[in-house]
C-alpha cells in the first residue's frame, strides 16, 4: 500500500498526523539543517525522543530532514545532527549533500537513507548515482516532472520513490533556486529558509497593501484581493508595460484525482507538503488523504474523489485554489 | 589566472553563434565551453554541430557543457552522447552526467548548478574524476577561502582546479515551466522559440521599476549582471585558478580585454593600466556573502 508521510513542525503537529493515519511523519531540528528553519518551527533534543516515541508506539515511521547544504562553518552542525537522529533510532534520515550522505553511510550503515527533493533528482541516471554511492532506499522526486515522465523514470529506478501529493507548490527544480538568496541573502540551500519572514514588510499605502522583500516590491493589493505570502516566485512583476505573476499565480498542489495512476506507476510514497503550517493543516490533510488511500484501495477499480475532500483541502491551500502542478501541465 | 567563456546560456541563430566563437577563437581566453545547457527546445546546433565547432577552435582548451534540468527520456540519450564524445572534456550541470561521466572513468568538470557547498562533497567527486569545479553562484569568498584551506588539509587542493563565474547574468533557478513563453501566452509546446527575440534574455522589473530578474526560458537569472572585476587580484591570491565570463551579445571583445589586462596586471605579466572599465549597473553581494543583488564598491 502506498505510504503517507506527514508534516509534523511541533509536537501538536506531529500528534495529529499519527492519529489520523499517517504512516510516517518527517520533522526537523531546530536549526538551519533542514529546509524549513522558521522561527518557533522544529524539534530539539529535548522533545524529539518523546516526539520519536509517541510515533513508534502508535506504529507510525518518524524520518528526519537533514536535507540543506552545509557549508565549512556549518559542517560540525550537520554531523552532529546525522549523528543525534540515528542515536535517537528515527526510521530514516532525509539528506540532499554528497558529502553528508557519505558521513552518513560511513558512520551509520544501518540507518535508511533517502535522497531529499532538494537533491534534485530528475532521471535515472541521477538516482542510479545516489544509489550506488551512498546506498539511499529511496528517493523523494522534485515537483517538476509529468506523469508520463515519473513512469518513465520509476520503470527504471533503482529506488523506491517518494513523491509530492499536496501542499505548496515548488515550481523550480528543488535544491536548485537561488531566487531567495539572490534578494535576501538566504535561501533553502543554504539556510533552509526561502522568502524568509525576517526579510518581510507589510505597508498599507494610497496605492493599496504593499508586501516587501528586503525592500524589493513584491506585490501590491487592491482593498478586495487576498494577499498571500510575498515568496519571490509568486509575486507580480513587470516585462515591459504588462505586470502580472511573471512566474507563478499562487496555488497550491493536490493529486488527490491521480492517486490510481500514481499506484499503478509503483510510487512507494506520498508526501505532504507542510510543516510550516499548523496543527490543524497537518489534521486536516492526514485525515482527508488517509481517506483516499484507503478508498482506493477498497475498492480500486470505482475510485473517485470526493467533493468534500477537495472542500476540506481547499481550504487549506494557498491561494485557495489547487492544481495538479507538473503531473499534468496545462502550460505544457 | 586562466580566463574561461562559459556556455552560452541563451538562444542565438546558428550564424550568430559561429560569429561569436569566431571572435572567441582570436580572443585572449583560454577556455571556451560549448553545448546547450538550458533548453533542449534550442536546436540551433545539434551535437554533431557542437563537436565540428568544438574541433574547429584551436589553440584553447575546448569543454563540451551538458544540459542542467534532465526531465524526458531524449534528454538523457543526448546527454550520454556528450558524455561518451571520447575528444573532449566534458561540464556536468546535472548529476546524471556526474553518473555517466564516473562510470565511463573520464574525467570532469562540474557547472554551477551542481551543488558543491563543501570540501567533503569535492573530495568524494574528485575520486570519481572531478578535475575542476565552478563554485555555485550564491557562495561567498568566506567559504570559498575555507573549502580551499580544507582541500589543502586534504592534500588535494593542488589536484582539483577551482572556477569562479565572474560576469554576466547568473543562473539562479530552472523550472519545467516556460517563463518567456508564459510571457507571450504561449504554452510550452507551442513556444514558437520566442527566446530567439532576446539575445540577453527578457528583463523582469519590480511594480517600481527596479530590475529584479532575466527570464531565460525554463531558466531564472538576475536582473543583474555578476560583476567581479574589481574582485580580480583578489581571486589571484586566493588560488582562484579560472575566471569564467557569460557570453553576451554585445560588446564581448572588449570586456575580455578589460578582464584580460587586469589579471595580467595582478600577475604581473603586464603593466597596470588607467582603465574605464566600471562595474557601475552590476552587482556582486554573493561574494560578500550578501544578498547577490547587492553591489560592494
Amino acid at each position: 500500500m502506498i505510504e503517507l508521510v506527514c508534516p509534523a513542525g511541533n509536537f501538536p503537529a506531529l500528534k495529529e498526523a499519527v492519529n489520523n493515519g499517517a504512516n510516517a511523519v518527517y520533522i526537523g531540528f531546530k536549526d538551519d539543517t533542514n529546509a524549513r528553519h522558521f522561527a518557533g518551527l522544529n524539534f530539539n533534543e529535548k522533545n524529539l525522543p518523546k516526539a520519536i516515541d509517541y510515533a513508534h508506539q502508535r506504529g507510525t515511521k518518524v524520518f528526519v530532514a537533514i536535507n540543506t547544504y552545509p557549508q565549512p562553518s556549518g559542517w560540525q552542525r550537520w554531523k552532529k545532527a546525522v549523528d543525534s537522529a540515528a542515536d535517537l533510532g528515527v526510521d530514516a534520515l532525509i539528506m540532499a549533500d554528497i558529502g553528508i550522505l557519505d558521513y552518513a553511510a560511513n558512520k551509520h550503515p544501518q540507518m535508511a537513507r533517502h535522497l531529499s527533493v532538494q537533491g534534485s533528482a530528475t532521471s535515472y541516471e541521477a538516482l542510479r548515482y545516489y544509489q550506488q554511492n551512498f546506498g539511499i532506499k529511496r528517493a523523494v522526486l522534485p515537483r517538476v516532472l509529468s506523469v508520463a515522465q515519473v513512469s518513465q523514470l520509476a520503470k527504471q529506478s533503482p529506488v523506491e520513490l517518494e513523491v509530492f501529493g499536496f501542499g505548496s507548490l515548488c515550481i523550480m527544480a528543488e535544491g536548485r533556486c537561488h531566487l531567495s538568496s539572490y534578494v535576501t541573502g538566504e535561501s533553502p540551500n543554504t539556510c533552509g529558509a526561502c522568502s524568509p519572514a525576517k526579510s518581510v514588510r507589510w505597508e498599507k499605502t494610497p496605492q493599496g497593501l504593499e508586501s516587501r522583500l528586503n525592500d524589493v516590491l513584491i506585490d501590491r493589493y487592491d482593498d478586495n484581493e487576498n494577499a498571500g505570502y510575498p515568496t519571490l516566485c509568486k509575486g507580480r512583476f513587470s516585462i515591459g508595460k504588462n505586470t502580472f505573476h511573471v512566474l507563478e499565480e499562487p496555488t497550491s498542489l493536490n493529486t488527490i484525482e491521480i492517486l490510481p495512476e500514481l499506484d499503478e506507476i509503483g510510487i512507494k510514497a506520498i508526501k505532504i507538503e507542510g510543516r510550516q503550517r499548523s496543527p490543524a493543516y497537518t489534521q486536516q490533510v492526514t485525515k482527508v488523504w488517509r481517506q483516499a488511500i484507503d478508498q482506493y484501495y477498497a475498492n480500486p477499480e470505482n475510485y473517485v474523489p470526493q467533493k468534500q475532500w477537495f472542500d476540506a483541502l481547499n481550504k487549506v491551500s494557498e491561494g485557495s485554489q489547487t492544481t495538479l502542478g507538473a503531473y499534468s501541465r496545462p502550460w505544457q | 589566472m586562466k580566463l574561461s567563456i562559459g556556455p552560452l546560456l541563451y538562444f542565438w541563430a546558428v550564424d550568430q553563434i559561429e560569429a561569436f566563437y569566431q571572435d572567441m577563437a582570436d580572443a585572449p581566453v583560454d577556455i571556451i565551453y560549448l553545448g546547450e545547457t538550458v533548453c533542449s527546445k534550442r536546436r540551433s546546433l545539434g551535437f554533431e554541430q557542437w563537436m565540428e565547432l568544438a574541433r574547429s577552435i584551436k589553440g584553447k582548451e575546448v569543454v563540451l557543457s551538458t544540459l542542467s534540468l534532465i526531465e524526458a527520456e531524449s534528454e538523457l540519450k543526448t546527454l550520454k552522447r556528450y558524455c561518451d564524445n571520447g575528444e573532449f572534456t566534458v561540464e556536468a550541470n546535472d548529476m546524471a552526467a556526474v553518473q555517466l561521466l564516473s562510470e565511463n572513468k573520464v574525467p570532469f568538470t562540474t557547472g554551477p548548478t551542481i551543488n558543491v557547498y563543501n570540501a567533503q562533497t569535492l573530495a568524494i567527486l574528485h575520486k570519481q574524476g572531478l578535475q575542476r569545479w565552478v563554485m555555485p553562484v550564491e557562495l561567498s569568498r568566506q567559504t570559498l577561502t575555507d573549502i580551499l584551506a580544507e582541500l589543502d588539509d586534504m592534500g588535494i587542493k593542488d589536484k582539483i582546479e577551482t572556477e569562479i563565474f565572474s560576469y554576466g547574468h547568473m543562473p539562479l533557478a530552472l523550472s519545467a515551466r516556460c517563463f518567456t513563453a508564459r510571457a507571450h501566452n504561449l504554452p510550452k509546446d507551442q513556444c514558437d522559440l520566442k527566446c530567439i527575440d532576446y539575445p540577453d534574455g527578457l528583463q523582469v522589473k519590480s511594480q517600481e521599476d527596479q530590475s529584479l530578474f532575466t527570464l531565460n526560458g525554463i531558466q531564472t537569472m538576475s536582473g543583474l549582471r555578476y560583476d567581479l572585476y574589481n574582485e580580480l587580484q583578489e581571486m589571484q591570491a586566493m588560488g582562484v585558478d579560472i575566471v569564467r565570463i557569460s557570453p553576451r551579445s554585445q560588446q564581448m571583445m572588449s570586456l575580455i580585454e578589460a578582464y584580460h589586462q587586469k589579471i595580467s596586471a595582478a600577475e604581473g605579466t603586464l603593466p597596470a593600466e588607467g582603465s574605464t572599465y566600471t562595474i557601475a549597473d552590476n552587482c556582486n553581494g554573493y561574494w560578500y556573502g550578501e544578498p547577490g543583488m547587492l553591489q560592494n564598491n
